[in-house]
């Protein structure tokens, strides 16, 4: 894997006329496992959304050590994902491709095979050629981890990813989530579980206004006032 | 029956018009399809009326030309295409009532303007006219039909994503308005190609009823895209023929036996149909 940091430097962000963050600074360490927690309306979501460029910075910067839109894939908390789609699982999985292969290279029956494996990976054995309207929000989480798997990307920024899941599924996704830090990715995790983040999450960042805090593990900077 | 079902084709103009149908045919519903799955249906009704103004126009400069008409009617479409767009980024109110704001305007302007010409029938322009498929409205409409299916394979993937997850689209860092905006061009190149045949309020039914009737064929992308092109060839060749056997202009007789088609498969298709329904209850699934 690439080793990417991401580096925040008194980094403002804004939602509506309101400063959600104020002068965070710190990084996410290349390769680190990292569980975002904090109130709801501190900020979380909006921080992951910056990292990923999809919310405008109001203030300082977010240095993504040169990777690309691509190398960081997101998986948002409600994905805007139309669930009536008339596609097959296969295919949703398949176009975890679509960002290295650009618009117009075709999806062979080798990346096919790709997105069959993930599935698997995923527990959805044969899955492939079944419509996505008639997945379980369970079923349709792992889905979206084996898109996630084919994306391949160096960083991965997840929003609640266990919320709307069955223990089950959870603790499968969680095992695919260690299988990533072990691959060596840098992984940031939204998360309301306080009690999952310590046992499974070596890293912290806790959005609490000026009372921001970096867990172990993280170089933890002088707060920025 | 050969005088019921063969003879009439062999006019040269019932030719004409049934070659130009059956080719809108294949360009034309694929794009329905992904009108639906967008949930723009809406703006189908825009685009059949924001052109009108355009054609009227064309033909004020230029005479009763399909070429003139054809153009103003692309570039009447483009321009709607391109208010919906900026009204549908959100200006406080409901996008769908400054979308029947728009069309509106667009069709009282373009009767207004369509009226105060001599020499033009306003049934013609709005509701078609198998006799006026000349050889250059045959061009239009197969040319088009040519330009818009190579174009829809070459954007497929982009706009199935696009349609899909935009927001997943736009995490990957692509511009999913660049491809919306060739979509809605293709959108606005067939309701234009097929006005002088089935007329401007009427080439959005061969290409929205087909695509609407089609979720009762399949449940998947390309079955719906190949259904929606059969019933849209079967719409055409029998919408001809009930046109020329009753005096019937082509373009609602077009879309009537489109219609007809929809509501066959709402009754009976596979899917999502009273017949399925009916199957569902007789025998509840077991999982």
């Amino acid at each position: 894997m690439t080793h990417a940091a991401i580096r925040l430097d008194r980094l403002t962000l804004r939602h509506g006329a309101r400063d959600v963050v104020r002068g965070l600074s710190g990084q996410f360490a290349p390769g680190s496992l990292t569980a975002l927690i904090g109130d709801n309306g501190a900020g979380k979501t909006t921080l992951l959304r910056a990292i990923a460029g999809l919310h405008p910075i109001a203030g300082g910067t977010i240095d993504r050590g040169g990777l690309a839109p691509a190398g960081i894939a997101l998986l948002p908390q409600v994905s805007d994902l139309d669930r009536s789609f008339p596609i097959a699982c296969r295919d949703v999985v398949a176009l975890g491709l679509a960002a290295r292969l650009g618009p117009f290279r075709g999806i062979g029956s080798h990346h096919l095979h790709q997105a069959d494996a993930a599935l698997q990976a995923v527990g959805l054995p044969g899955f492939g050629p079944r419509p996505i309207g008639a997945l379980s929000a369970g079923q349709f989480q792992r889905v979206l981890f084996a898109r996630l798997m084919l994306q391949d990307a160096p960083v991965l920024l997840l929003d609640e990813p266990f919320s709307a899941v069955d223990t089950d599924t959870a603790a499968d996704l969680l095992a695919i989530l260690h299988g990533w830090h072990r691959a060596g990715r840098t992984i940031v995790t939204v998360l309301h579980d306080l009690d999952m983040a310590r046992a499974h999450f070596p890293d912290t960042l806790r959005l609490a206004g000026a009372r921001t805090q970096w867990g172990p593990g993280t170089w933890a900077p002088a707060e920025a006032a | 029956m050969h005088d019921l079902l063969v003879a009439p084709f062999a006019l040269g103009f019932m030719r004409r018009a049934l070659a130009g149908c059956l080719a809108l045919s294949c360009a034309a519903p694929p794009l329905g399809v992904f009108l639906v799955l967008r949930r723009m249906s809406l703006m189908s009704d825009v685009m059949q009326h924001g052109v009108l103004p355009g054609i009227a126009l064309g033909a004020a400069a230029a005479g009763l030309s399909v070429w003139a008409m054809g153009l103003g009617g692309i570039l009447a479409g483009l321009a709607v295409a391109l208010i919906a767009g900026w009204l549908a980024r959100g200006h406080g109110a409901r996008e769908d009532s400054q979308l029947a704001g728009v069309y509106l305007i667009a069709l009282a302007l373009g009767v207004a303007l369509i009226s105060a010409q001599r020499g033009i029938d306003l049934t013609h322009v709005l509701f078609g006219s198998v006799l006026a498929v000349d050889d250059m409205a045959l061009f239009a409409m197969a040319g088009v039909a040519s330009i818009t299916l190579p174009v829809l394979a070459l954007i497929w993937r982009p706009l199935i994503l696009d349609s899909l997850d935009p927001g997943f689209l736009a995490a990957m860092g692509g511009k999913g308005g660049v491809w919306h905006a060739v979509f809605l061009a293709l959108v606005v190149l067939c309701v234009v190609s097929g006005f002088v045949a089935l007329g401007t309020l009427m080439s959005v039914g061969l290409m929205m009823l087909p695509a609407i009737a089609a979720r009762h064929w399949s449940i998947a992308l390309a079955g719906q895209i190949r259904a929606s092109v059969a019933v849209a060839a079967l719409a055409s060749v029998a919408g001809l023929l009930v046109s020329y056997h009753t005096d019937i202009p082509a373009g609602p007789a077009i879309v009537l036996t489109a219609g007809a088609l929809w509501l066959l498969g709402a009754l009976g298709g596979p899917h999502a149909s009273l017949w399925a329904a009916m199957r569902a209850t007789a025998r509840p699934k077991t999982r």
